[in-house]
């Protein structure tokens, strides 16, 4: 079937399978940063924005997405760069296969609530699954993140 | 594997509910468990574009749309007061924020889960379920039923105060619950639905009159103990029977202390 | 010094935050052959028929091989050195199926559908077996795991097939009945620890393809390129010089891919079609078909005087290879030899038995922590259950037994501790944790009660005799270096460690060392990245390889300098003549000059070998809280301080750290691994094998406290691997003073601590 939908603010015309899934759609089109990690929507590594929400790509039937909007972190270098940076400082990146879904849903939770406290910063990423790096370096590096950003708009 | 052969974004409620009477055909959910089944589908029956996800508020009751999702339910802000957070506490825990962004209120009711949250917490608040063919009909009833199928259309939570606590127990954050409660007080009785038993959620109701002459301590943990006795457990990967049992009791007796410190 | 020991960022860190495309699942030809495995529905069967002929006529399917198609010459999946100790007891595809998800065909098509079609479509017909499903039964079970006669072990580990085991051994020092006879205390306890997935974010995967010079070329996501190129050569039975393996990056291995797990199956497909073949593991498949930690079953003896000195210990340990013996006999040594040396200080004896059996499920595997994290979980338990019975402070009692610098470890191969600081770790961790005023538990007056717990750890830094690292160090124009390494980066950020070791000997930026590797043709041999080797050992041949390099820089710059190399020093960016210091020639022109008309080298492979493997040593403790009404557990803080030798990172040494605790939370308090009556492991996906969220560790804060390790490069030791050991036990002594129940299985659930006593008389019925 025809599927038509925005993706990283370009118009895309494809052809997807009733069955086909967005997440190995995505990857067809070359947004790579989307990872698969479980089958069974447990691991966070497939997150994109369908209309600027988080959704799990793995679980999203392609058909779905017609007319709507969908961002990858091919979409989202600059803010990508931005943030990572952090993470890089702390060394949490680890293994990486991991980082593109939780730089996703991170970006998501700093664009809903810009100033979360740390509670909020682990529930809002719980379902995203990290192996490597016990998750303590990536919540420093989220942390002076925000504070980094709380510290440009004082000065500015 | 699950493949589907034709996906159809209905255009109105009759014709997915005509699509869907044939057996190989099937309604999309949020998908999630869905997809993790072996089946052969037919022909996907998309309701997204029905205005079905939406939560409508009147002066009786809140409506929630089937395709709304847990998210959704998460945050809507008078819902919440309403329930004193126990649609919130019920979802938070589910996978995560972008599982619960696709996974809908209505792929959950409908699944009948044994560990639903969502269930759980419904059938405490008295809610009532409308379907296309059959018309209105009460959670704790449409739960029993077979999946059939009609097409659950929407939740209705009627706005009569009614206390309510939730309390779930879980091995990890995330995790599928070991057990599910919610306790609530409707007309003066009060209630406690229990689920993940594994069994799907239960309605037990104080019809000892154990709470009748107040809530405490002590009575509370007599209707935890009443609820425990008044259900079936069994045993799964995550607990056995004995203990499901024996948490029942202490989760009841926690949600119903909550429950009545609710103004 | 400059470069080690400072918080550099990975060199790749921006490039995987940014989600470039560097894994093998990135780097694949699209228009690859799709693999997949057909995997066994029997713990135990003999394939009597298998038809793939209506498989076969699948629009788009090439090829679908079965036994029947593969080399009948037996190998073993083991990344290891070569002859490897573990047995040679696999064939690609074997008639004989030996536990419920062996592989049963390799099916190789066009796209998926196809696959999955045609996989649907294999008719095979099972005569079914009976299986050994219990490990604690398969010594001497009539029911062989392999009767095969062409079953061989190359190395002398005390296998015999005909017993169902993969090794025995019995080691010791001393005369250990005589001193326990003497002792004031003698405990006796089993401790059980289970298989556990590592887990890794990215799946088992692998593509292969032929090159231009009629080689099989096989990109992996594998931790061990040499090895694996053996591996897949014996499996085939073909040339090794027909097989090249590199890695790209790889999302996270832990053990895992430390062994081929999926390298044979596409290897198989395109050396018998010509065509390029890529199979990706589901999790599924990952969870019931990989390679996961062994399950060990260790009883143990402690002798004690009333004072507290620890005397000796009598460890037996039973161990669980599953079907095939992949680090069976090598696994289950560390066991006990990376943990009773921790308790040397008092010790006069010790003996270490061991038997490791074959089962009929899941084989085993290399997991951080290999052998010693079990071996650990009853050393350290059984260490806190003497200081109770003994009335003592667990923190005292180790205070006064623990391995100090300066001594012989009879238990540790009779290697000497150079350097140690345990003592000052375990000093440092109980101050943080405020371990005299937590010891042993607070009632919070809410139902909830606080309490903590200790332990202790060790590992190896290499394989002492055996391993070997390798770097190649080659200055370019410019002056920019290049590193070549055959060990594997996975994560840990080895590629940025050596290359700051290798910026500290040649004085640049670590920004002037670029590092390649793993490449067969291209690396150096190194055994690998396992056995917290790659630090230690290939560190070393990276310091080595540098400074024989800037010896050759000296060289080329007094051919330009008009002077002797004697009289000539190199500062990184300059060599100078030292007898007149205002002759200067600057490294881009030495770099230039050495492209032309020069027979200087400017290239040079170090290789390295240790007799020795330092143990690195830790402390962790935990502070958790136990809902006393339904046994729920939460971590609330865990303080652990390392001794790893010089950090040569402190930012990625502390994450390595980090992560490996909250794997270990993990193993302590969920993980597990279960089978039904089937021999079929229940724990398959995510959804039922739960590794911790970010809202399950607690807080972790990590500290280190260096020692100096003479024979490691800046006086380092590893770090990999030890930081996985302590969480069990400490768990375990945690929950042990908050409710006054043991617990020697794991993992220890809500419901476990719960029932506490009443759950084990339940399952003991």
């Amino acid at each position: 079937m025809e599927l038509k939908f925005e993706l990283n603010g370009k118009k895309i015309a494809t052809v997807v399978e009733a069955d086909s899934l967005l997440l190995d759609v995505l990857r067809s089109l070359g947004c790579a940063s989307v990872k698969r990690g479980c089958e069974s929507s447990n691991c966070g590594l497939c997150t994109v924005f369908v209309d600027d929400k988080p959704v799990l790509s793995c679980s999203v039937l392609a058909a779905r997405v017609e007319g709507r909007r969908v961002t990858t972190l091919e979409g989202l270098q600059d803010e990508a760069a931005d943030f990572g940076a952090f993470i890089a400082d702390q060394g949490a990146e680890q293994c990486g296969f991991c980082n593109p879904g939780l730089m996703m849903n991170a970006i998501a939770m700093f664009r809903e609530n810009p100033h979360p406290t740390e509670e909020e910063i682990l529930s809002y990423l719980s379902g995203n699954l990290c192996r490597c790096s016990g998750y303590e370096g990536q919540l420093r590096g989220i942390q002076s993140y925000l504070a980094f950003k709380d510290a440009q708009k004082g000065g500015a | 594997m699950l493949t589907i052969r034709q996906y159809v974004r209905a255009e109105s409620l009759e014709q997915a509910y005509e699509l869907n009477q044939k057996k190989t055909n099937l309604i999309l959910g949020g998908m999630h468990w869905m997809k993790m089944t072996t089946r052969n589908v037919d022909t996907a029956i998309d309701l997204s574009g029905l205005g079905l996800d939406t939560i409508v508020e009147t002066d009786q009751a809140f409506e929630i749309g089937c395709m709304v999702t847990l998210r959704q339910l998460e945050q809507h802000p008078a819902l919440n007061t309403f329930t004193n957070h126990a649609v919130a506490h019920a979802v938070k825990d589910i996978v995560g924020v972008q599982f619960r962004n696709t996974a809908t209120v209505g792929g959950s009711i409908f699944g009948r889960y044994g560990f639903s949250d969502v269930l759980t917490v419904f059938l405490a608040l008295n809610t009532k379920v409308v379907c296309h063919h059959a018309g209105e009909l009460s959670l704790e009833e449409y739960a029993q039923m077979p999946a059939d199928r009609d097409i659950l259309v929407k939740l209705v939570v009627d706005k009569q105060p009614k206390p309510v606590a939730y309390q779930a127990m879980r091995h990890a954050r995330t995790d599928f619950p070991i057990l599910t409660c919610a306790v609530s007080c409707v007309d003066g009785v009060w209630q406690a639905a229990v689920g993940a038993r594994p069994h799907k959620a239960a309605l037990v109701q104080d019809q000892e009159g154990i709470l009748s002459q107040g809530v405490n301590q002590e009575s509370a943990q007599k209707f935890g103990e009443y609820v425990s006795q008044k259900l079936n457990f069994g045993s799964n990967m995550r607990g056995s029977a004995q203990y499901r049992r024996q948490i029942c009791g202490v989760l009841v007796q926690r949600a119903t202390m909550a429950a009545s410190e609710v103004k | 010094m400059r470069h080690v020991n400072q918080p550099v960022r990975k060199k790749d860190a921006m490039a995987l935050l940014t989600g470039k495309p560097v894994y093998t699942g990135d780097l694949y030809d699209p228009k690859a052959l799709v693999v997949k495995v057909l995997h066994s529905p029997h713990a135990n069967a003999m394939i009597e028929n298998i038809d793939t002929s209506i498989a076969m006529k699948v629009p788009g399917i090439e090829a679908i091989f079965t036994y029947k198609d593969v080399p009948q010459k037996r190998f073993t999946m083991a990344g290891q050195t070569y002859p490897e100790p573990s047995p040679y007891d696999r064939l690609l595809l074997d008639r004989h199926v030996r536990f419920h998800g062996d592989a049963v065909a390799v099916v190789a098509g066009e796209n998926v559908k196809a696959v999955d079609r045609a996989l649907k479509l294999i008719k095979v017909t099972y005569q079914v077996l009976p299986a050994v499903l219990d490990f604690r039964t398969a010594k001497d079970n009539p029911v062989l795991v392999h009767p095969e006669d062409n079953w061989v072990a190359h190395c002398p580990v005390g296998a015999d097939n005909h017993r169902n085991l993969c090794a025995h051994e019995e080691t010791g020092h001393g005369d250990i009945e005589a001193v326990l006879a003497d002792c004031d205390v003698v405990l006796e306890r089993t401790y059980h620890t289970k298989a556990n997935s590592q887990a890794m974010m990215e799946t088992f995967r692998t593509y292969t393809y032929m090159d231009t010079y009629g080689r099989l070329n096989v990109l992996s996501s594998t931790q061990i390129v040499f090895h694996a190129r053996r591996i897949i050569a014996h499996a085939l039975d073909i040339p090794k010089s027909k097989v090249r393996v590199t890695k790209p990056r790889i999302g996270g291995g832990f053990g895992a891919k430390q062994s081929c797990v999926t390298e044979i199956f596409p290897a198989l497909v395109t050396w018998k079609t010509g065509k390029p073949a890529y199979l990706v593991y589901s999790r599924q498949e990952s969870q019931t078909a990989g390679s996961p930690r062994h399950e060990m079953e260790i009883t143990v003896r402690i002798g004690a005087m009333k004072d507290g000195r620890i005397r000796g210990f009598d460890m037996y340990t039973l161990s669980n290879t599953g079907a095939y013996g992949e680090h069976g006999p090598t696994t289950v040594g560390l066991s006990g030899h990376k943990s009773i040396p921790l308790y040397n200080r008092n010790q006069e004896a010790y003996r270490f038995t061991y038997d490791v059996v074959y089962t009929n499920v899941q084989a085993a595997g290399a997991y951080r922590g290999y052998g010693a994290t079990q071996g650990l979980f009853a050393v350290e338990s059984i260490v806190n259950e003497l200081a109770s019975e003994l009335k003592m402070d667990p923190v005292k009692l180790r205070e006064m037994n623990l391995v100090a610098e300066g001594q012989v470890l009879p238990a540790y191969y009779y290697e000497p501790c150079n350097a140690c600081a345990l003592d000052r770790c375990l000093k440092e961790t109980a101050q943080r944790m405020g371990w005299d005023e937590k010891y042993p538990c607070r009632d919070m007056g809410n139902g909830k009660v606080r309490s903590v717990g200790v332990a202790m750890a060790m590992q190896g830094s290499s394989i002492s005799h055996v391993d070997i690292g390798g770097a190649t160090i080659k200055l370019n124009d410019d002056g920019f270096y290049a590193l070549t390494i055959g060990a594997a980066d996975m994560g840990t950020g080895c590629d940025t460690i050596l290359a700051q070791m290798a910026a500290e000997v040649m004085e640049c930026d670590v920004d002037n060392i670029v590092v390649y590797g793993a490449d067969t043709d291209a690396s150096p041999y190194d055994s690998g990245s396992y056995a917290s080797s790659t630090t230690y050992l290939t560190g070393r041949a990276v310091e080595e390889a540098c400074q024989k390099l800037r010896e050759s820089i000296q060289k080329i710059g007094a051919v330009l300098l008009k002077c002797d190399v004697e009289d000539t020093e190199f500062d990184g960016k300059e060599v100078r003549c030292v007898s007149d210091p205002q002759r200067t020639v600057s490294l881009a022109d030495v770099a230039t000059a050495s492209m032309v008309n020069n027979e200087f080298e400017t290239q040079f492979t170090s290789t390295t070998s240790s007799p020795v493997s330092p143990p690195p040593y830790m402390v962790g403790m935990v502070e958790v809280e136990i809902d006393k009404a339904t046994g729920a557990i939460e971590i609330i803080n865990y303080e652990a301080t390392v001794d790893c030798g010089t950090v040569i990172n402190p930012n990625l040494a502390r994450v390595q750290t980090e992560g490996g605790i909250a794997q270990g939370i993990g193993m302590a308090l969920y993980e597990d691994i279960t089978y039904d009556e089937r021999g079929a492991i229940r724990e398959n996906s995510f959804m039922q094998y739960k590794i911790p969220t970010r809202q399950d560790v607690g807080r972790i804060h990590v500290e280190f406290e260096p020692s100096y390790e003479p024979t490691g490069p800046f006086g380092a030791k590893s770090i990999g691997e030890i930081v996985i050991n302590t969480p069990s036990p400490a768990i375990a002594h945690a929950v042990y003073n908050a409710t006054g129940v043991w617990h020697r299985e794991l993992p220890i659930t809500p419901e476990k601590i719960l029932l506490g006593e009443k759950y084990y008389e339940k399952s003991s019925v």
